[in-house]
């Protein structure tokens, strides 16, 4: 008759005994190998009368499987006492995997984007150098409006060809025009891109710039959808808490006409100009302006991006000097 | 535009500060950009009055004046005035008011001073000192019943408000016009100014004619005649009014011609009717040689296109922007035509440009377009404040000149629009009391519409939604509800060039380059640097007028600002710089808009790019930049193909390849030639990734499925393979890939040398074998290996190196 307990007992102190990874291997030899001591128990069952069978096999098929569970923690043990190492200079410079970056201006953009795409907006691109009739002439500024003043235009040069005038687009609203060519009611797009301006460069203007333009048009809509709209977006840049107010302003393609303004850091700022689309718009574009109304709004990415990041002047965004750029880091992967 | 508000007080009420009626103002469309004081805020200047004058001992022209000024001693100034007198009441400066130097015209502290040996212990002020005009001839003299010691701001001080019009409000540059906005945001109404006067039996028509020879530049012309005007100085408050709004008084005639301009928003011009040939008028274009001196002395050459107002025989003045100096109103004058027109706003602009600096403020004001009904209104208010302040009887009726006259129709607009657009119900009371209080004449057709007339001072009431506005803007935008938007989302737009762009900077970020965003302007001598042939002249996309002469097209190429931007921040980037930009490039189409090409350009150089320490580093060469392209390959899920040479100036030939996709090519990846680094400033290698993402982005097929994981082995084995020095690897692994067994494949080894035969080379292949349905057998792995072999070998000459 086999002694269990007695096998255990031993197996166990040995256990205790063994101090290191080699002594586990050997420890294990001994008693759980293929010569071990229990494996020769559980090899011995079928010799033994056929009544100790079942209590000494089950037995030993019991112990086998505390036995694994006792050198495993037996492992944990010596591997938590081993594991104090080599002291290391924690403050060594780390090996660090280079990391890039993203342009303040892109990161903007995008964070701008996904506020409206999460209102269901969608986002489409237009040409930077534009007809002047798209850029003027459709959104009701015909030459010698007194209105033209308000953008300093680039023109391209004429190439003696006789086409239509081309222009630098000095905002993002000709592709008003142009998406309310190809598409129909329900309309809720923003186009972001580059506009170009024949201003002076200092430390507020630049002559290059990035605009996200956006319009609305459906059933009904009114000046509270642009007002819950814009107010809704500047909440996710600004925060929640910022101040808002609409105050009325001028632009050819709009009526009513708005500016939107934000208090910032005590001061009210304008962050982007707005309005309802103007019936003739509608009209041009085939659509009854009885029934289908809407907004538009434009507004500049540099702009806002200083203000969120507290950069005084708007010429570092296209210097690129990359301890400019570097100190955007922080905000990667920020909405 | 400078808004004097006791000058607006003059015309309506407000109950509320000068701050919230700014704001006020600011929110419904008359933005205040400042509210100022006129001439300053004065401190320590008062009230004083002359008390004493006496000679200075030791100066002629010097005299000291003893100022009671309310203190208990009266002070003694030394003063240089000639008008100075006694028992003038004047602006006695007290040391340390702030004063503007009559000199440099700076502001300047006063201090006490010795003259000639005399104590000077303040300042007796001309308007100069004060900030009011250049008046420096003489001492300021107040009319003024204040105390003495009353500080000078309470008895001259104005506010002024500066507004900034939109393009839309012409009404804006005017008093009235901003009285207006203040009686409809306040529920007031607006006290007109009177415009009647006597007239004589002489007939208005008789004495003088005016001809339009050109229609268009001049939509109305109005003339009336007066007679037996006394020019001398206009009375005192309309002086302090003109003062206040920053004009200079002149005489009362000229004054009464500007002071109608600042109230009414609508530019006159007074004539010396004596000067007139024929006493007539004529507005015509300038003829070939003309010439016209100014009345700022100013000699005009004029050009055909310059819109001019003529008598008989000559130019008078040029049209809405300045009279003429020979017709100018003198002392001596007695009758004067009084011209009060309409221009038209491009006719004005074009010789505004062409003959002054700045414009004037009658050329501000047509430039913003003015409606030709507000001439007869301002005509008729100057005539009859002429015949106020100058005597004069004016003859009957005007003579009205008015090619341009158009039926102004009735704007229509429906409760229901308003409703619509406003999201607001104002009652039919609240609508009308708003346009009656801006002037807007209108009707109530119930059972929902209005009808609606702009006034003659706007222009901008043409349709319904123009209505809306002014009902909108009134009752305050802030004021209006707010609601999220309804309705359903429409589909996207896909735009597979603009999605790519972005997937491509996430991924050139994620390896560790970082964004720039540069000008896309160049010019033609960075181009010929790129293009490493400086007689290249890529064709481009030229401006007409660019912002600097230099870079005078727009870029066909990212290179140039590319090159450049690396170069400037080789200095800074210790180690390492990899930089890209994404954007467009611009090839020109004649008579059509350009071509837009997306395009990504990627450079590298330096040393590593992460950071390291306590380790050698390497510089980055051609392998970095590929390494980049294939994971950005990876990144996208496509194989770029590389092939040599990509035949490209700006790269080093040898060292550059072709990048393809699909068998098309999209871009080329190499070294950039040196020559070219150079001019740009450069130091040391850099590498150069360029793709266009417009012809990428029609070849990328979007993978709907990904492989699961075999959970099978592998079985791994290396080979090492003889070839001839010029075999590309590349060729040798993908033919070892094209086994159906083979899994991955990497090259781990290039040797030549001892036992490998002259003019060949030893490429060592770790090769993955694996099924997805079974585990392999050592036998399965042979026999791959086998046919890997003599595929190897047929195909390239190729011999196991072990055998």
């Amino acid at each position: 008759m086999v002694d269990l307990e007695a096998l255990e007992a031993e197996a166990r102190a040995s256990l205790a005994e063994a101090g290191d990874e080699a002594g586990l291997d050997s420890w294990r030899v001994e008693w759980l190998g293929r010569r071990g001591r229990l494996t020769a128990v559980l090899r011995g069952v079928r010799d033994l009368p056929a009544e100790e069978r079942p209590l000494i096999g089950a037995g030993a098929n019991r112990l086998k499987g505390e036995l694994e569970d006792a050198v495993t923690a037996r492992r944990a043990e010596l591997l938590a006492a081993a594991s104090d190492g080599p002291a290391l200079d924690v403050t060594l410079p780390g090996r660090r995997p280079p990391m890039g970056s993203l342009h303040p201006i892109t990161l903007t953009r995008r964070m701008m984007e996904r506020t409206f795409r999460d209102m269901g907006f969608d986002v489409v691109e237009g040409p930077d150098v534009e007809l002047e009739e798209y850029n003027f002439d459709r959104l009701r500024i015909p030459a010698g409006h007194p209105a033209r003043d308000m953008w300093d235009t680039m023109w391209v040069a004429d190439d003696g060809s006789g086409g239509p005038r081309q222009l630098l687009r000095t905002h993002t609203s000709p592709m008003q025009i142009r998406y309310l060519e190809r598409r129909q009611p329900p309309i809720r797009v923003i186009v972001p891109g580059t506009c170009y301006r024949y201003e002076a460069t200092d430390a507020t203007h630049e002559w290059m710039l990035t605009q996200i333009e956006g319009l609305v048009i459906d059933e009904d809509l009114s000046f509270a959808h642009l007002k819950g709209t814009l107010e809704a977006f500047v909440r996710r840049v600004f925060g929640a808490e910022i101040e808002t107010r609409f105050r009325c302003d001028y632009f050819p393609f709009v009526e009513p006409g708005a500016e939107l303004g934000v208090r910032w850091q005590g001061d009210w700022l304008e962050v982007l100009g707005c309005g309802m689309v103007h019936p003739e718009i509608i009209e041009d574009a085939g659509l009854d302006p009885d029934r289908f109304t809407g907004f538009a709004f434009g507004m500049g990415v540099e702009r806002v991006a200083m203000l969120r990041y507290g950069v005084r002047d708007i010429r570092h965004f296209y210097r690129n000097d990359i301890r400019f750029l570097s100190e955007f880091d922080q905000f990667r992967g920020s909405a | 535009m400078d808004v004097p508000l006791k000058w607006l007080a003059e015309y309506v009420d407000w109950d509320m500060s000068v701050d919230e009626l700014a704001h006020r103002l600011s929110m419904a469309g008359a933005e205040v950009e400042s509210i100022k004081r006129s001439g300053g805020e004065w401190e320590n200047v008062v009230v004083g009055r002359v008390a004493a004058v006496e000679q200075h001992p030791n100066a002629d022209r010097l005299r000291l004046a003893t100022v009671d000024f309310g203190a208990e001693e009266p002070l003694q100034v030394v003063c240089g005035a000639p008008n100075l007198a006694q028992g003038q009441k004047i602006a006695f400066a007290q040391v340390g008011a702030q004063l503007i130097d009559p000199g440099t015209r700076e502001p300047r502290k006063l201090r006490k001073g010795k003259i000639r040996g005399v104590t000077s212990l303040g300042m007796v002020c001309s308007e100069r000192e004060l900030g009011l005009s250049d008046e420096h001839e003489g001492i300021l003299e107040l009319s003024t019943d204040a105390a003495l010691g009353t500080p000078l701001a309470d008895v001259l001080g104005d506010v002024v408000l500066d507004i900034k019009p939109t393009p839309n409000r012409p009404d804006h540059f005017s008093i009235l016009g901003i009285a207006r906005e203040v009686a409809a945001l306040t529920g007031g109404a607006v006290r007109e100014p009177a415009s009647s006067y006597p007239e004589s039996s002489r007939i208005a028509e008789d004495r003088t004619s005016v001809a339009i020879e050109d229609a268009e530049g001049c939509p109305r012309y109005t003339a009336i005649v007066i007679d037996g005007v006394n020019v001398g100085a206009s009375p005192q408050w309309m002086q302090d009014a003109l003062s206040s709004a920053g004009m200079r008084p002149i005489n009362n005639i000229v004054d009464v011609t500007n002071y109608v301009m600042l109230e009414w928003g609508q530019p006159l011009h007074a004539f010396d009717y004596e000067i007139l040939r024929e006493g007539r008028i004529v507005v015509r274009r300038a003829r070939r040689g003309e010439q016209l001196e100014l009345l700022d002395g100013s000699e005009l050459k004029l050009e055909p296109d310059d819109l001019v107002i003529a008598d008989a025989d000559r130019a008078v003045a040029l049209a809405g922007i300045m009279g003429g100096a020979e017709s100018e109103i003198s002392d001596s004058t007695t009758t004067i035509l009084l011209e009060t027109a309409n221009f038209q706003e491009a006719s004005i602009r074009r010789s505004r440009a062409r003959h002054t600096e700045s414009g004037t403020e009658a050329s501000r004001r047509f430039e913003k377009s003015l409606n030709p009904e507000l001439a007869e209104l301002a005509a008729r208010r100057a005539a009859a404040l002429i015949i106020e302040t100058s005597g004069g009887v004016a003859d009957a009726g005007i003579v009205d000149a008015y090619p341009g006259k158009s039926h102004s129709p009735q704007v229509v607009v429906t409760q229901r629009r308003i409703e619509q657009i406003l999201a607001v119900q104002p009652s039919v009371e609240e609508v009308r009391g708003i346009l009656g209080a801006l002037g807007i004449s209108n009707r109530w057709l119930p059972p929902d519409r209005y009808a609606v007339s702009c006034p003659p001072w706007r222009s901008d009431i043409n349709v319904a939604d123009d209505v809306v506005e002014e009902i909108g803007r009134i009752l305050g935008y802030d004021n209006l509800p707010s609601e999220p938007l309804p309705g359903a989302v429409p589909d996207p737009d896909i735009d597979p060039e603009r999605i790519l762009g972005e997937r491509i900077r996430d991924i050139l970020t994620s390896l560790g380059l970082r964004e720039i965003i540069t000008y896309a302007a160049v010019g033609a001598d960075e181009l010929a640097s790129t293009s490493g042939d400086s007689t290249a002249n890529v064709a481009s996309v030229q401006l007409q007028n660019p912002m600097n002469a230099a870079r005078d097209r727009m870029r066909p190429s990212l290179r140039p600002w590319g090159f450049q931007t690396f170069a400037s921040n080789q200095r800074e980037a210790r180690g390492g710089l990899g930089l890209y930009e994404v954007g467009k490039t611009f090839k020109p189409n004649p008579g059509r808009q350009p071509t837009e090409e997306r395009m990504v350009l990627a450079l590298l150089g330096g040393e590593s790019l992460g950071s390291v320490h306590g380790e050698e580093t390497r510089p980055l060469d051609f392998y970095d930049a590929k390494g980049v392209l294939e994971q950005l390959g990876a990144g996208l899920g496509v194989v770029l193909e590389l092939a040599a040479d990509a035949n490209d100036a700006a790269l080093v030939g040898g060292q550059s390849a072709t990048v393809s996709l699909r068998g098309k090519q999209v871009g080329v990846l190499g070294k950039v030639s040196p020559g070219v680094a150079m001019q740009f400033g450069v130091e040391g290698d850099v590498y150069a990734l360029e793709l266009s993402i417009a012809k990428l982005a029609p070849l990328m097929r979007e993978s709907v499925t990904v492989a699961s994981p075999s959970v099978y082995p592998s079985a791994v084995e290396d080979l090492a393979l003889i070839v001839d020095a010029a075999t590309p690897a590349g060729e040798l692994a993908s033919a070892i890939a094209g086994n159906g067994l083979v899994e991955t494949v990497e090259l781990f080894d290039i040797y030549t040398g001892d036992q490998i035969p002259e003019g060949s080379k030893s490429l060592a292949f770790r090769v993955h074998y694996r099924s997805p349905d079974r585990t392999l057998t050592d036998k399965d792995v042979e026999k791959a290996r086998r046919g890997i072999v003599r595929r190897l070998q047929s195909q390239f000459g190729a011999t196991l190196r072990d055998s």
